[in-house]
């Protein structure tokens, strides 16, 4: 049951991934990767990250993307077009992108004893209330971590308002 | 039933379960329709729809058929994979956030609950994400539809949305201090001690949690007193200009199953869920399993009701705001009053427990 529901959100997010760069309308982009959050989420929830799945939902697909999609409407932005540099790009892009997987894979791969390692499904069988666990972990020991990251994001904030009212 | 495994028992009772709070749920949503109209017409000394059936019962269902045999159009200049999925993710979104809400006492058979679909931990994450991919419906509608009007009343209807989710999500959180849990079901049973006088809205203290939840909820569901969205004597009639038929159905059965949705949550986090109002005073009358099972439901339906007829008082009784008020509304009034009341709640709770 745990495996099918990893198989088909899996595929899915691969799928949503490879629609994205493939779409040429910048709107279906940005839908694929609302698809590619959304299973994502179901991934999260399926190793018994309830809580990370819900913030994926909430915060990227229904706020971050709404805003992507908003932009796009809002420019009225029109097909990709092709140009030599966007050519030249699909040359070194592709081997690049399986240079930087084959990579990953291989650091994942050859580092596998000392990461950690997690059943698949295997928290969702058992009841898990990890929200407590979760913000105690965050308000004590990486307090620190946590704030600095909140003051940074009040930086980008304060210097999209400085941004927008540089005109007058 | 006994020569069946755990297992079956459960696949059997989960479908029937989604299946009957379906058809209850699209009920529902016809008859708010009707009730709408009624108390709408009562309100402005009319009588409202009264030709079909007795006192117009039959109403909804002859509505449905007609849309349902309505010509289909779809405009020449429509984007159209996004024209025919828009109406799909508003209904779907609408629809799927009840599966979470627990309608009556736990009443088990075979451990299986029978009247809530899903019992999860986050189930107050849930239906707020659910709404928040509700809002591609809308965006997209307007888009997709290659229409000024349209495209809009879906950019107001957006950035209403995306601003009043923050304060509708902050004034939930002092709910859930008190509760100390996202399980619905554990924040009816925190406020079932005393029934009304443990509410969160009375005995808790969350009135100011429950205002902000009731202006955030009215914006999030595009209805009066901020129904800018189809504003019609500005935008035609917003984001579902371009719709007809079935497609325009599914919008506005969307709109309603919002409606429902939002006065579920209403119920469950403020006004104490399917918890009788007497609390445990007449516990010992009709003492049956099924009056138990019951009860419970009926209390439950009664409190969404009201809601949704608050829903429609306001909507015969304020007229709309403008665009700029609104927005300055949310943002400069709703947002630092659900923060005051989550530090409030927090500290109250510190110093207490």
């Amino acid at each position: 049951m745990q495996l099918a529901l990893f198989i088909v959100f899996g595929a899915l997010a691969l799928g949503g991934a490879l629609n994205l760069l493939l779409q040429r309308h910048p709107i279906y982009s940005a839908l694929s990767l609302v698809v590619v959050m959304m299973s994502l989420a179901v991934l999260y929830w399926s190793l018994g990250a309830e809580f990370l799945a819900a913030a994926q939902v909430i915060v990227y697909s229904g706020a971050i993307m709404v805003l992507f999609v908003f932009v796009i409407m809002l420019l009225n932005a029109g097909k990709e077009e092709q140009t030599q540099g966007s050519r030249a790009a699909y040359s070194v892009g592709f081997p690049g992108a399986a240079a930087i997987f084959c990579l990953l894979s291989f650091v994942f791969l050859s580092e596998r004893g000392s990461l950690q390692s997690t059943n698949i499904g295997g928290d969702l069988s058992s009841a898990v209330d990890n929200i407590a666990v979760l913000s105690a972990m965050l308000f004590t020991r990486q307090l620190l971590p946590f704030e600095v990251t909140s003051v940074l994001i009040l930086v980008a904030i304060l210097g999209a308002v400085v941004l927008a009212r540089r005109e007058q | 039933m006994n020569h069946l495994t755990d297992f079956e028992v459960f696949l059997m009772l989960s479908v029937l379960k989604v299946v009957v709070v379906l058809v209850i749920t699209l009920l529902g949503v016809a008859y708010t329709v009707l009730l709408e109209r009624k108390l709408l017409a009562r309100m402005q000394n009319r009588w409202g729809p009264s030709r079909v059936g007795p006192f117009g019962l039959l109403q909804p269902l002859v509505d449905g058929a007609k849309s349902f045999l309505k010509e289909d159009m779809n405009p020449l200049a429509v984007e159209r994979p996004l024209f025919i999925l828009a109406p799909i993710i508003a209904l779907g979104c609408a629809l799927i956030s009840v599966s979470v809400v627990p309608f009556g006492a736990v009443t088990r058979v075979r451990g299986v609950d029978l009247f809530q679909i899903a019992n999860v931990n986050i189930g107050l994450l849930v239906i707020l994400g659910v709404t928040s991919i509700g809002v591609y419906g809308i965006t997209l509608s307007g888009w997709s539809s290659n229409n000024k009007y349209s495209l809009l009343g879906s950019l107001r209807s957006t950035a209403q949305v995306i601003s009043y989710e923050l304060a509708l999500g902050l004034s939930l959180v002092g709910v859930v201090l008190r509760a100390q849990s996202l399980n619905l079901r554990v924040i009816v049973d925190s406020q079932s001690a005393h029934g009304a006088l443990s509410w969160n809205i009375f005995g808790g203290f969350q009135f100011v949690a429950f205002f902000i939840y009731l202006m955030a909820a009215f914006a999030e569901t595009n209805r009066a007193p901020f129904d800018l969205p189809e504003a019609e004597n500005e935008l035609v009639a917003g984001y579902h200009t371009e719709y007809s038929s079935m497609k325009f159905a599914m919008f506005f059965m969307a709109e309603y199953a919002n409606m429902i949705t939002v006065s579920c949550v209403a119920t469950l986090l403020f006004l104490g869920g399917s918890t009788s109002i007497f609390g445990h005073i007449f516990d010992g009358i009709l003492n049956t399993p099924i009056a138990n099972a019951i009860f419970p439901v009926c209390w439950f339906v009664a409190k969404v009701f009201a809601f949704l007829a608050l829903y429609i008082w306001v909507r015969a009784t304020l007229p709309r705001f403008r665009y700029d008020q609104l927005m300055s509304f949310g943002w400069k009034f709703l947002l630092p009053l659900a923060m005051a009341n989550i530090i409030v709640t927090s500290l109250v709770l510190a110093v207490r427990g």
